[in-house]
């Protein structure tokens, strides 16, 4: 029945089914049992559903501890280290120290919605989560219009944060839920538009198919993702970015400004339903890693031709590492944004460069694909980008600062 | 020349290209992130329970009494002259004199209290003593369930040996041990001196009630 159940084109050893191990054995055993057409199916992708949350939720305890360890590091500290091997056990720590906590309601809170936005808050992202292709042989939910899905799931999001800074009936989560909205709805734009140029040239919604085309490789090692077009790159850049933005990671943590705002729209939480907006936070960076992922640096292809023999879902994880790596250094690295620098960074620098991929990829689509796509679109994007250096450079940052108060 | 140009230099060109800086700062704390593993002086935490940093011998907080040789009863060297007592500022030091069974002073406390739940760290006590007898710990690990019986430190646990003292503070300590010593010469000395003069006196006396005795005799003779 095991072998059975690893059936796959590939041999046994490519270990390409193991991912997939939980919902073929499901399958499998209901349809020993007898059960119908439907229920086989349906129970099939039940177990691939908890695979996926397993596995993510396994992958926010650790990250929770590797944040915590990567930012001692960066500033020349330990980090934790008391609970288990190298603090291997402070994920289960916390998680007790969660759970035991009192839970507390404010008395002006809305009870009810209090109540359901830590609960809706980490929806999204799993349903989003299903939709990405992690190895050759496993999307765990195959959708014709997976991007369209993803967004639009990944919108619900705002609802829950709005709902949380609501129904807390204070000022500071009110406050951070309004950051929040302005915040998520003015990068969803550029989200949106630089995938939008991945679609264009693809020519599919579907995330498997958009993975499948970015196979092969330039020069016989360069590969061919979509980062490595003049399009593809800018983009990338602006997607990563407006990621950032989304899921509400530093330099862009607003709605959750300590400093300001306590903890925006999670002030009025303790205990367990603090840690859902934690987990939700995570599985959201997660989602949105993993789209970025697929849209531009190609899914679960191998980096280098020769490596495919290790398994893609192998390639896939490696990648969502180091793609979080570089959010945490980011962490480490960049002071919190002003809102107003927040709001003319979106509406100035990063929607006018996402519509531009959008010329920019039709035109390389159009071009053949070869040098004098290079040629055409190379300046295409540099020479608006230089003007928007020179425009940022001359208009918004002053020459000299003057402090009215201390200079005197 | 223009005082007030030369206060404000020209501000220096700001024109970059947007993002380098963004990418020098990446650059120092992914310096910092790599180094932190293989460069010790980096990472400056002490391991706390299992290991102490080393405390400055100027560190102090609650003070603690000094007493030479082994037996701390017997060497200690306050003399319950209670001047701390009365200097302390907070009025956290109580003291109480031991006196034999005909009720004379022996010159030593029979209770020493120092309340460390009032006891404010000034240093007055230690600064006051002419005895050399009370100074200023450096032992931080101080906490306890015990609210009143824990802070409230008695002979037993205020008295500490002169080495500790040297430990802790070898610079003061030793200052105190060769200024004692030099006293005590002085004493020894003094003593001897007096030994020396009384038993001169008495020789002398004996000289002179001699002397007057023989010219007594004379005197008498006469
Ligand atoms: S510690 Fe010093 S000042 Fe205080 S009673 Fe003893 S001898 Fe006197
Ligand atoms: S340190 Fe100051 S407060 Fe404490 S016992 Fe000495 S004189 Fe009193």
């Amino acid at each position: 029945m095991m072998l059975a159940a690893i059936q796959t084109d590939e041999s046994l050893w490519s270990l390409e089914w193991l991912p997939r191990l939980p919902q073929r054995l499901v399958e499998m055993l209901l349809h020993k049992l007898g059960a119908s057409e439907w229920f086989v199916d349906f129970g099939g992708l039940l177990a691939a559903a908890v695979t996926v949350v397993a596995v993510f939720l396994g992958a926010f305890a650790l990250l929770s501890l590797i944040e915590r360890k990567t930012l001692a590091r960066v500033q020349n500290r330990i980090g934790p280290n008391r609970a288990g091997w190298f603090g291997i056990l402070q994920p289960v720590a916390d998680g007790i120290k969660m759970l035991t906590k009192e839970d507390i309601v404010p008395a002006r809170a809305e009870k009810l919605l209090h109540l359901l936005a830590p609960i809706l808050i980490g929806l999204p992202a799993i349903l989003a989560l299903g939709v990405i292709p992690y190895g050759r042989e496993w999307t765990p939910v195959s959708l014709d219009l997976g991007l369209l899905f993803f967004f639009s799931i990944g919108a619900l999001t705002e609802v829950s944060v709005f709902m949380a800074g609501w129904a807390s009936g204070s000022k500071f989560p009110m406050l951070g839920a309004m950051r929040a909205i302005s915040q998520m709805v003015s990068y969803e734009l550029p989200l949106l538009l630089s995938a939008l140029g991945v679609v264009m040239v693809t020519g599919s919604l579907s995330l498997p198919e958009i993975v499948a085309r970015q196979e092969g490789y330039h020069l016989g090692f360069l590969p061919a993702w979509n980062l490595l077009t003049p399009w593809g790159l800018v983009g990338g850049l602006v997607f990563f970015i407006a990621a950032l933005a989304e899921s509400n990671r530093s330099p862009f943590d607003l709605p959750e400004g300590e400093s300001e705002i306590v903890a925006g729209h999670m002030t009025e939480y303790s205990g367990f339903k603090y840690a859902l907006f934690f987990m939700g936070e995570y599985l959201g960076l997660f989602a949105i890693s993993g789209l970025g992922i697929t849209l531009f640096l190609g899914g679960w292809q191998a980096p280098l031709p020769g490596l495919e023999f290790v398994p893609s879902w192998i390639w896939f994880f490696g990648k969502l590492a180091l793609v979080i790596f570089l959010f945490l250094w980011i962490r480490a690295t960049f002071p919190r944004l002003r809102i107003d620098q927040l709001m003319r960074f979106a509406w100035l620098c990063l929607i006018p460069m996402a519509l531009l991929t959008l010329p920019a990829a039709a035109i390389w689509h159009f071009t053949g694909r070869g040098f004098l796509s290079w040629v055409v679109t190379v300046p295409l994007l540099m020479i608006p980008w230089g003007i928007l250096t020179v425009i940022f450079n001359k208009r918004l940052a002053p020459a000299t600062r003057t402090y009215r108060f201390a200079d005197s | 020349m223009n005082q007030d140009k030369m206060e404000t230099p020209a501000a220096p060109a700001r024109w970059t290209w947007p993002g380098l800086g963004l990418l020098q700062g990446l650059a120092v704390s992914g310096k910092n992130f790599v180094q932190s593993f293989y460069k010790k002086e980096r990472m400056t935490t002490v391991q706390y329970p299992e290991e102490r940093a080393p405390i400055s011998p100027n560190f102090r907080n609650f003070p603690f009494l000094c007493y030479d040789g082994d037996d701390p009863k017997a060497g200690l060297r306050c003399t319950a002259c209670t001047i701390c007592e009365k200097e302390c500022p907070p009025q956290c030091i109580y003291i109480v004199l031991d006196r034999d069974e005909n009720g004379k002073s022996l010159k030593r406390p029979k209770v020493f209290d120092i309340d460390i739940s009032v006891c404010m760290n000034c240093g007055i006590c230690a600064e006051v003593c002419p005895f050399d007898s009370i100074y200023m710990d450096g032992e931080y690990e101080l906490s306890t369930d015990d609210r009143f019986g824990g802070l409230m430190l008695g002979l037993d646990r205020l008295s500490k040996s002169a080495d500790y003292h040297m430990k802790l503070r070898p610079e003061q300590a030793t200052e105190v041990m060769e200024r004692r010593k030099a006293e005590e010469e002085k004493k020894a000395a003094a003593a001897a001196a007096k030994a020396a003069k009384a038993k001169a006196d008495q020789e002398a006396k004996e000289k002179a009630a001699a002397e007057a005795g023989a010219s007594g005799e004379k005197g008498d003779e006469a």
